[in-house]
């Protein structure tokens, strides 16, 4: 019961997500008074959970590196600050990122946690910010000039226009919904899949898995939002930035879609790379950003006529305020759920530097002479290993990452009866299966000790040269890896502060990485 | 599909109503050239003709309307296509009207201006004709609207030119005044019905703009 009760802040997130995010995707046809309102919601709805459930896990691993939120109560603060957030722009009629609002509250949960963020996959996501709106824009010009060639050259009747328009609009919209709930489900569902409550489910030879029913369950939820909140929104997005015409209206969302479907497919990244081309990045993208970016685009194209600056900056505004708001949010909810209502809003994490890591670690190619210096001391937080590791070593910010990463301690067990009740055989190989089982009884106190036994036990736990072609291989293989992590860790393992000048260790309690 | 059939249906109405108003345009003229021909057969067909014309282009106008918005079609330019609707429906109704009045008041044209008034009928329903193609083209292309209005403009203009020519032969002939005014009348009603189709030339070219925007 509990458990429901910390992801009703997921809910919510889920139907701020509707109200505001979603309907950037009909926004334009229901502002043009192409598709009704009624209909919008119900084909948005629907194609969001089909998303959210089919194909909702893709993006979920690049918002997952910014620091995992390890303890339920964590995760049900973030998401309230997220939906606060993007509650409260909704209310300002500002569409704005969810993105932008979970990450900015994850980052307010690794402040006050004291967890590091990693910087590149922050960088990434802020590039994506400034990319995916350029993007777009440059879609929707291109998309805007060919659409006008070709309605000029094949001269429909203006009724056939508008009757393709409208399917256009519809068929657009419900590829757009679907890839939103793609793309979104992972921010609003994706920090609770480490503490899922549902189990499996089977009817009529079907199988649900509890992650698919936890992603449907936040499908539903944005369903709700689109529903009861999202019409003045869509209004606003429909004609307060900029006049649309109907076409118009079809190649702003056909322009998000497409934007969308780039930054969010790995079929397409994987189809890219085997044919040696450039791939785009899998972030968590916003449909907001994309759609503002292609009614910018079609703005530009009319030469710059017509755009309301005023609106255009009070959008601009939102986006920057939204993590803000949300990381700040964060911090002060996480105070309070942690010392008022006394929940646990992180699990401790242990960090140690022994000569074990310092072996993996030059077997990564990273040596440096101030790593020895820090051996055996306990740290109880990763910014403080990362502050030591600053000011004794000559270490890169990439390697420093990888040293917090190799010296992390935690608790891991090969247990037979998780293999026989919880492993997802059909997931991996037999091959793959069989290294698994060679490995039963044994225990890990770090989680690349259990990857590199998987390596020597099986090559299919071995990840290929890293190379364009390789990369979803390799990115299928590490999420693989993750999951045997979760399956495997076991809850508890005492460790006593043993360094002279270390920091002592939580107050006794045992640490779970993760 | 039922969109595209509906689609389909509506688009055929429309066809259905211009040609419904081009067809009025043709009898306007051959019902004032038989009633200059004196012949009054010819005449009485005309007059039931265009009165029949006249109500079917009312009712496919009501049906387009309702049809339009009933299904909420071409929502930017649905006040556009009901406004061509509505003002080229009235070129009928005005062209009607100055026929039923040749049957009403039976003006005596005097063979010498007999030509004039044929001329100015034909030119009114070169107008009629002008109009329903730029109408039809803008459905399909409305960059090349102005391509045909220009031809509207032109046989306006000769209408215009034709009723005045007409109006000061009347008026410097030795014709007594009642009889005067009585065909000057009749001029500006046969040349009433050009200046309508240019009044939906005039909007029909601001529709294009917006079209093409």
């Amino acid at each position: 019961m509990g458990v429901f009760l910390f992801l009703s802040s997921g809910l919510f997130l889920g139907w701020s997500l509707g109200a505001n995010d979603a309907a950037n995707v009909f926004g334009t046809a229901v502002g043009t008074r192409m598709v009704r309102f009624r209909t919008a919601a119900v084909v948005c709805s629907v194609f969001i959970v089909l998303g959210a459930v089919i194909s909702g896990a893709g993006a979920a691993h690049t918002l997952g590196r910014l620091g995992a939120v390890n303890a339920l109560a964590g995760s049900f603060t973030v998401a309230l600050s997220a939906a606060l957030t993007t509650y409260w722009m909704t209310r300002l009629k500002l569409p704005v990122s969810t993105s932008q609002a979970i990450v900015g509250a994850i980052i307010g949960w690794n402040f006050y946690t004291s967890a590091v963020t990693d910087a590149s996959s922050l960088t990434k996501i802020v590039t994506t910010w400034i990319a995916c709106p350029l993007l777009s824009a440059a879609v929707a010009v291109v998309m805007m000039v060919a659409l006008r060639f070709a309605v000029g050259r094949l001269r429909p009747h203006l009724l056939v226009l508008d009757a393709w328009t409208r399917l256009g609009l519809l068929a657009v919209g419900a590829f757009g919904s679907y890839s939103l709930g793609a793309n979104n489900i992972a921010n609003v569902m994706g920090v609770f899949v480490p503490d899922n409550p549902f189990r499996d489910v089977e009817f009529g030879g079907f199988t649900l898995s509890g992650g698919q029913l936890l992603f449907a369950l936040g499908g539903i939820a944005i369903g709700v939002g689109v529903f009861t909140y999202s019409e003045r929104v869509m209004r606003t997005v429909g004609g307060g930035l900029l006049r649309l015409s109907p076409l118009a209206a079809l190649v702003v969302v056909l322009a998000q879609s497409v934007t969308l479907f780039l930054f969010a497919s790995e079929g397409l990244q994987h189809a890219l790379a085997s044919r040696g081309l450039p791939t785009f990045p899998l972030v968590p993208v916003s449909s907001s950003q994309a759609v503002i970016g292609a009614i910018i685009g079609i703005g530009v194209l009319r030469g710059g006529r017509g755009i309301r600056y005023g609106v255009l900056g009070e959008i601009s505004l939102g986006w920057a305020a939204t993590p803000v708001l949300a990381g700040a949010l964060a911090f002060v909810l996480l105070f309070v759920v942690d010392n008022v209502f006394d929940q646990q809003v992180s699990r401790p994490v242990a960090y140690r530097i022994d000569q074990a890591v310092i072996a993996e670690l030059e077997a990564r190619g990273i040596r440096d002479q101030g790593l020895a210096g820090l051996e055996g001391r306990l740290r109880t937080n990763s910014v403080r290993l990362k502050h030591d590791l600053r000011e004794s070593t000559k270490l890169k910010p990439d390697q420093i990452l990888t040293v917090i990463e190799v010296a992390r301690l935690g608790a891991w067990r090969v247990d037979a009866a998780v293999i026989a009740t919880e492993l997802d055989r059909e997931w991996l190989t037999s091959e793959q299966l069989h290294a698994v089982r060679s490995l039963v009884g044994r225990d890990y106190r770090r989680s690349w000790e259990l990857r590199r036994d998987l390596a020597a036990a099986s090559a299919e736990w071995r990840p290929r040269p890293a190379s364009t072609v390789n990369r979803v291989h390799n990115k299928e293989l590490e999420k693989k890896l993750e999951y045997l992590e979760t399956l495997f860790q076991v809850a508890e393992t005492r460790e006593s502060p043993d360094g002279a000048s270390g920091e002592p260790a939580d107050a006794g309690a045992g640490f779970v990485p993760r | 599909m039922p969109l595209f059939k509906s689609t389909q249906m509506l688009a055929t109405q429309i066809d259905e109503f211009l040609d419904t108003v081009a067809e009025g345009g043709i009898v306007f003229k051959d019902g004032v050239h038989a009633y200059l021909d004196g012949d009054r057969g010819r005449f009485d067909e005309r007059i039931l003709a265009i009165v029949a014309l006249e109500h079917r282009a009312d009712d496919l106008s009501k049906a387009i309307e309702t049809h339009l918005y009933r299904n909420s079609l071409i929502p930017e330019h649905r006040g556009d296509v009901l406004g061509l609707l509505e003002t080229t429906d009235t070129i009928i109704d005005t062209a009607k009207t100055s026929l039923l009045q040749f049957s009403v008041e039976q003006p005596g044209i005097p063979p010498e201006f007999a030509a004039d008034f044929r001329n100015l009928a034909a030119a009114s329903a070169g107008a009629i004709e002008a109009v329903v193609i730029s109408a039809r083209v803008f459905f399909r292309d409305p960059e090349a609207v102005k391509d045909h209005l220009f031809k509207v403009t032109h046989y306006e203009r000769e209408a215009d030119a034709v009723s005045d020519s007409l109006k000061r032969k009347v008026f410097a002939g030795g014709l007594d005044l009642a009889h005067k005014i009585h065909l000057r009348y009749f001029a500006l009603n046969v040349e009433k019905v050009s200046d309508r189709a240019k009044e939906v030339a005039d909007r029909l070219a601001i529709y294009a703009i917006k079209r093409s925007i």
